[in-house]
């Protein structure tokens, strides 16, 4: 049982960070990134490149991964969603936009990168086997990164000028607007955090799982699931809907091994009945 | 009188007749070959790219280095190997789709789908417009009677399955065994028949109902209870080349000692950058270009796929098959370029040398035990063993 809790705590430090970056641009624009696990696919190869190819130290594979992706993010939101969001107030228009461009980063990265799995070599070497629990240290490296990246990110979020400005206007758009504060700069800037989370955690994520071509759309619906979970653009939703994703995922594959492959089916249809039941998810608002 | 004009209109004459000299000259050179266009229908994109990606890569190479040797003579004619492909994105209704616009543009001779229902999907489309196709699916029903015009492209999980575990039984000591598979109709019907060819060996099966999302990132939740029943051998069954890395190490780190093995064909470096040297000692099953057994005209083909695309891909080993079988049976048989009834006749009779392979090897068409017909390329069942990022063969088998 305590490999079994180990498992669901490391799968959710990593699922709540690929989730934050995904709410926090619903949170800000109002719109659903399909395009997020991509994003974390492109971090991924990033890190690939830099860290497995060019041999550079995996810190700076990291950065390079986080701040491409921040760039990305940054143009996407100042030449696509803003033009589209001022354009048009039809809300798929902007969701159009989003699947669009998953689209397209799945082609290009599957033209740049091939179609192949590719894998980095291991951060840190070695298994710790205690107490009942085996975990290679690198997932212990990546697992407590994760809590720092996220402790961080929530930090920034809560004390920075930044954080605080982004916060008023996922809170109320029109009046951070009569406020003062500049929507349409705190839009690009938590756009393109949102990126470079993605960025970063499909970065840190490539030397346990890998990385390959295909996997930006299960990504995307994965993190989609965990901000149904924890409520849509609440962060700490995120990061709930992350553990217990995790935790869910972790036992169900223990204990109902033996019926074939039902964990994702009943973590579906647990998910259909809390729902019906709680539509904006453990801490989302009705108002949004 | 010569005046300027005149001689300007005389010099644009010349260049006219010069460049349509010039035009005929080329449109003559171009249609001495005639074209023959083999199509391919599979899956080049998404988690199963690389199955399709290797089948389509290995295809092109071949192509294009017989059209730069001058192409390929069948009958009188010598033609121009065209490829034409479809990204079928392992979805049935795509791999309808593809095969319809195989049908329309006139094509017999079809590569793919590679995957059980793709396949599957599209054999009413091809007995109807009268197309051989070479899936790399293994469902018995589409070689069987009265299933006639489709051709495995390799070896199926049944029958080298139990090639390996009585190797690794008889071999390796191996008494207990466990199996793990994607939740998918391919892996789910390999592991079927692995845990059958299992009970015929008389091996202790301790896992058997245990399987994964396709897409699963970290295999460790889903490995932790099979490593604590301590198989001596842990079947991935008709695992993907992407997901065969993440396994190897998650069991590897979760403390399993035992043997791991596949039916699929896999790459040697997605294993080595996936997995390290947790992937020393796996077993899968390959074509040709191991150094023991793979020919020099193989070689070339590798490094000409490694100049075509950058790197070369060990699923190809395999896939290098398909669009010679069919070249070397219409050239053993012309009237097949337009009447798959041809190729069907010469099918039972067919035989060429294997270029890939060392020695006298032949290609031919088996699967009379396994279908009641001939209907499988005889690919040699080359079962490899992974070391320090490179496959040694560890036995190779046949099927007839």
């Amino acid at each position: 049982m305590e490999q079994v809790i180990a498992n669901g705590l490391y799968l959710g430090a990593q699922y709540a960070l690929i989730a934050l970056g995904l709410t926090l641009i619903f949170a800000l624009m109002n719109v659903l990134n399909f395009a997020h696990g991509q994003m974390y696919v492109l971090g991924g190869f990033i890190t690939y490149t830099v860290y497995g190819q060019l041999g550079l130290p995996f810190v700076v594979a990291l950065l390079a991964s986080g701040v491409t992706l921040a760039v990305i993010g940054a143009l996407m939101e100042k030449f696509l969603f803003r033009t589209v969001i001022r354009r048009s107030h039809r809300e798929e228009s902007t969701m159009l936009l989003a699947a669009a461009t998953a689209f397209f980063f799945d082609a290009v990265i599957l033209l740049l990168f091939g179609e192949k799995q590719r894998g980095v070599p291991k951060i840190v070497k070695g298994v710790f086997n205690d107490v009942g629990i085996i975990m290679p240290y690198d997932r212990i490296v990546v697992g407590a990164l994760a809590i720092v990246f996220i402790a961080a990110f929530v930090l920034y979020m809560q004390y920075s000028r930044v954080g605080r400005a982004m916060r008023a206007l996922a809170q109320d758009r029109v009046a951070a607007q009569l406020m003062g504060v500049r929507v349409d700069r705190y839009s690009m800037i938590g756009f393109a955090m949102g990126a470079m989370l993605a960025g970063v955690v499909g970065g840190l994520l490539v030397t346990i799982t890998g990385v390959n071509s295909g996997i930006g759309g299960p990504i995307s619906i994965k993190a989609f699931l965990m901000v149904m979970i924890g409520g849509a653009g609440v962060v700490g939703g995120a990061i709930a809907g992350g553990f217990i994703l995790g935790m869910m995922e972790s036992v169900g594959l223990t204990v109902l091994r033996e019926y074939g492959d039902v964990t994702y089916l009943v973590i579906f249809a647990a998910l259909m009945v809390f729902l019906s039941v709680r539509p904006n998810g453990l801490m989302g608002k009705p108002w949004g | 009188m010569i005046n300027r004009r005149s001689t300007l209109k005389s010099m644009a004459l010349g260049a006219v007749s010069t460049l349509a000299i010039a035009a005929v000259g080329i449109s003559y050179a171009q249609a001495e070959n005639k074209e023959l266009k083999i199509g391919f229908v599979g899956v080049t994109s998404g988690p199963a790219a690389a199955w399709g990606t290797s089948n389509v890569r290995s295809m092109q190479t071949r192509a294009a280095w017989l059209n730069e040797k001058g192409g390929v003579k069948i009958g009188n004619d010598t033609y121009n190997i065209n490829i034409v492909t479809f990204d079928d994105q392992k979805d049935p209704k795509r791999a309808i789709a593809g095969m319809e616009k195989m049908a329309q543009e006139g094509i017999h001779y079809v590569v793919g789908p590679n995957v059980d229902d793709g396949a599957a999907a599209v054999r009413p489309v091809a007995e109807a417009n009268g197309i051989i196709y070479f899936p790399y699916a293994f469902p018995k029903a589409l070689y069987q009677k009265p299933a006639s015009n489709a051709v495995l492209g390799m070896i199926a999980n049944y029958q080298s399955g139990p090639a390996i575990y009585k190797y690794l039984k008889e071999n390796k000591g191996v008494k207990k065994i466990a199996f793990v598979a994607a939740n998918e109709s391919d892996p789910l019907s390999q592991r079927d028949s692995g845990v059958e060819a299992a009970k015929a060996l008389g091996l202790e099966i301790v896992a058997q109902n245990d399987t994964y999302q396709n897409d699963t990132r970290d295999f460790t939740p889903v490995l932790t209870p099979i490593v604590a029943l301590k198989p001596d051998l842990l079947v991935l069954s008709g695992v993907a080349p992407a997901n065969a890395p993440l396994l190897i190490r998650a069991a590897r780190e979760l403390g399993y000692e035992g043997l791991i093995s596949t039916e699929t064909a896999q790459d040697a470096k997605v294993l080595q950058e996936g997995a390290g040297e947790y992937a020393n000692g796996f077993i899968s099953v390959g074509g040709a270009s191991t150094p023991e057994i793979a020919s020099d005209e193989m070689k070339e083909f590798v490094t000409r796929y490694t100049k075509m695309f950058g790197e070369y891909n060990d699923e190809s080993n395999t896939k290098v098959y398909a669009l010679e079988y069919i070249l070397d049976t219409l050239k053993a048989n012309p009237a097949a370029l337009n009447d798959v009834a041809e190729f069907k006749k010469t099918i039972d009779t067919f035989s060429a040398p294997n270029p890939y392979l060392k020695g006298d090897a032949k290609l031919s068409y088996v699967g009379a035990t396994s279908f009641g017909q001939k209907r499988q390329l005889s690919v040699p069942m080359v079962v490899n063993e992974y070391k320090d990022g490179a496959f040694h063969t560890l036995f190779v088998g046949s099927v007839d």
